[in-house]
């Protein structure tokens, strides 16, 4: 399978959600590092049976809303006081309250950016290329297949016996997979 | 298989619908694999002629569109039906009508997801889609309602040589960001939730282009669960920031008119009551796309009678509210004792206006009522009509609004009476041509359920379904003697001839999940994989 070509890992194919979770929580226990599961849909629960930590998203959002919100605000004090100062219905130049509709527009729309391209960020995406893409089976994880991939750069990771732990945690279908 | 004598339940099993009677959100047995071969057909398949015809008219209108645009351009705005006192005639009528039904798609994917409402699902990724294209329609008229649209990015605050600044205390300055940056979180929001469907239509693609171009889309997605969980923490943070800011778009549209001191314009009611009068006028214009939709597309399994239904109960319910609205703002005219709002309102009801006024109480205030009976709730041809009153009546609620206050203002010597012109109709005819050939292409390039969200939904994507090997006190491992499905998978579903539901559908992925949870949905008609 792998002549001089370099081996990817072992990907393991499962029936359910439910076969897919009990997995994963084996794996974990094993003290994998580098693996993953890939469902057509998110599974309710299963970055906690993954081990995994909380999403930075939610941080990424809140910078670039605030500096949105704050950077909108002053554009507006800047525009209103400094660059154009028009007296308009004897209104004070500084009049905040006018300024509140725009304010909030704009850090909505740099936390929903910020919220997009920060979940692009963190999961490293546009990224087209992966060698699980060379599975045909691996198609199926966008329809109605469950996977677990576990890397080959894992320390743990052991051609034979890391195949052999997947079959055993109930997969239905185990491969290994060469980055081609 | 029956279910295990003792089961216990804990905190974290998901039961079935607590409410018996509640249908599921997915009929016909599908499972997940069902799921994706009956939406992804519309898009697989060759486009049947109705499709074209479909384009043929839409493009049609939208050449409408393009000679009525260019003539104003080239003319001017006095082509259209304005006068001395009517400076705002249909173009901001149009842009209110539009950016009102653009709300629809946003209160499903956003302010639905944050209560948790499932039956979103199967509406809410063509309910976006026709936000975002009838937010476009909305954002073409003020563009051209201008006159000199060359000049419209004087609107952005951008250094110039004039040193000319918007002026940021104007609420026409605020609808300029609103609507733009509403559009904008619109797209990302849909785009968004696009990116595992685009990933699955590229693993199905069958030609060399369909997978370059939905992959390149796609972003290089694989269901990664590390990406999901960022994914999830994105839309929702989406779908929190989407809520306030669909609120604040159409209370922003009516700042426009309520700042101003025109009576019948002057009211502080305005904000809730346009926002209400929005999700009304969106829900009408969701069903009018969803009952044909789901009937041309066989789609009825997964775009149910409840989903419909549910539609019903919130057109009905913010139909109310507009009722009362209407009622209150001549409560309050009478009430204030301001003999100029008062007279606003009394020409309104009986002046020169009034077929238009009647016309809209009848479409929004009286025809919703029928939603009180099951019956109108559940009859798609009849939801499908009642949705086209709806969307006529929001139309004419901002014709009234915009035309009869400003016809007859405080001075008589200047009133006048508005009609439109040929150009004024060629413009509003011409974007529903915009809106539907946006609309027309969507249906046949993108997949118009939300596979993924759906698949999510239904009850066999719970990792306690019953059935699977976690209720039965079997250990997770004895149920590895579970049958390989690769073959059983690949092919088993017949894809349905474009515009005809897909029968038998029905087989598991194993034997023990048919026989959970949605084993009365099924009549015996699967097929073993064992």
């Amino acid at each position: 399978m792998s002549d001089g070509q370099k081996l990817f890992g072992a990907l393991a194919e499962f029936a359910n959600p439910a076969e897919l979770f009990h997995a994963c929580e084996k794996v974990r226990d094993a003290g994998y590092g580098a693996w993953d599961a890939h469902t057509p849909f998110p599974v309710h629960n299963l970055d906690r049976a993954m081990g995994l930590g909380s999403s930075k998203v939610p941080w990424i959002c809140l910078v670039t809303g605030l500096s949105g919100a704050i950077g909108g605000f002053l554009l507006q004090v800047w525009v209103s006081m400094h660059a154009s100062p028009l007296v308009i219905s004897a209104k004070p130049l500084m009049s905040w309250q006018a300024f509140v509709p725009v304010t909030f527009e704009l850090g909505v729309l740099c936390a929903a950016a910020g919220a997009v391209i920060g979940m692009l960020f963190v999961n490293r995406l546009p990224h087209h290329h992966s060698p699980l893409f060379e599975s045909e089976r691996f198609k199926k994880a966008s329809d109605d297949g469950f996977f677990i991939s576990i890397e080959a750069e894992d320390p743990k990771f052991d051609r034979e016996a890391t195949a052999q732990f997947l079959q055993g945690l109930g997969a239905s279908h185990v491969e290994l997979i060469v980055d081609g | 298989m029956s279910e295990p004598a003792t089961r216990i339940y804990t905190e974290a099993d998901q039961l079935a619908d607590p409410i018996a009677e509640r249908a599921p959100l997915v009929l016909g047995g599908y499972d997940f694999h069902s799921v994706t071969e009956v939406v992804a057909a519309v898009v697989d398949q060759k486009a049947p002629r109705a499709w074209w015809i479909a384009l043929f008219a839409s493009m049609s209108l939208l050449g409408i569109y393009g000679v009525s645009v260019a003539w104003l351009v080239w003319e001017g705005t006095g082509v259209w039906g304005l006068n001395n006192p009517v400076f705002w005639g249909w173009a901001i009528v149009n842009f209110v009508f539009w950016v009102g039904i653009g709300h629809a798609g946003t209160l499903i994917s956003a302010i639905l997801f944050l209560f948790r409402q499932k039956w979103r699902t199967g509406i809410n990724r063509a309910a976006e889609a026709m936000t975002l294209f009838a937010v476009v329609c909305a954002l073409s008229f003020p563009t051209i309602h201008v006159g000199r649209i060359w000049l419209l990015y004087w609107a952005i605050p951008l250094p110039n040589q004039m040193d000319a600044w918007p002026n940021f205390r104007s609420p026409l300055v605020w609808d300029f960001f609103a609507v733009s940056i509403y559009g904008t979180v619109s797209l990302l929001f849909w785009y968004t939730g696009l990116i595992p469907d685009l990933a699955t239509m590229r693993d199905r693609a069958r030609t060399k282009w369909k997978r370059l171009i939905y992959g390149f889309f796609a972003l290089g997605w694989r269901g990664s669960n590390r990406h999901w969980q960022n994914y999830e923490a994105a839309y929702l943070i989406l779908a929190a920031l989407a809520t306030p800011l669909v609120l604040s778009v159409h209370s922003i549209v009516s700042f426009d008119f309520a700042t101003s001191q025109l009576p019948g314009w002057h009211t502080t009611i305005f904000p809730p009551y346009f926002v209400a009068g929005a999700i009304f006028s969106g829900f009408g214009m969701v069903m009018t796309l969803m009952v044909p939709s789901r009937e041309w597309f066989g789609l009825k399994n997964l775009i149910t009678i409840r989903h419909l239904e549910n539609m019903a109960k919130i057109i009905l319910l913010t139909g109310c509210i507009v009722g009362y609205a209407y009622a209150m703002e001549f409560f309050i005219a009478w009430y204030s004792g301001n003999p100029y709002e008062q007279f606003a309102f009394m020409n309104r009801m009986f002046g020169p206006y009034a077929w238009a006024y009647w016309t809209m109480v009848s479409c929004n205030v009286i025809s919703p009522q029928l939603f009180w009976f099951k019956w109108c709730r559940t009859t798609p041809w009849f939801l499908f009509v009642v949705s086209i009153f709806v969307n006529i009546g929001m139309w004419f609620e901002r014709f009234v609004i915009v035309v009869s206050s400003l016809s007859a203002d405080f001075l008589v010597s200047s009133w006048d009476y508005y009609s439109p012109t040929i150009w004024d109709v060629g413009c509003f005819v011409g974007s529903f041509g915009l809106f539907f050939t946006l609309y027309t292409l969507f249906v046949r390039f993108v997949p118009q359920v939300a596979l993924a969200e759906v698949k999510s939904v239904m009850p066999e994507a719970d990792p306690h379904f019953e059935g699977y090997s976690h209720g039965g006190g079997q250990p997770p491992v004895a149920s590895s003697a579970a049958p390989s499905t690769s073959e059983a998978n690949s092919d088993h579903v017949e894809t349905a001839p474009f515009g005809e539901p897909v029968a038998a559908v029905v087989t598991s992925i194993d034997g023990d999940q048919s026989d959970g949870d949605s084993a009365d949905n099924e009549n015996g008609s699967e097929g073993e994989v064992e």
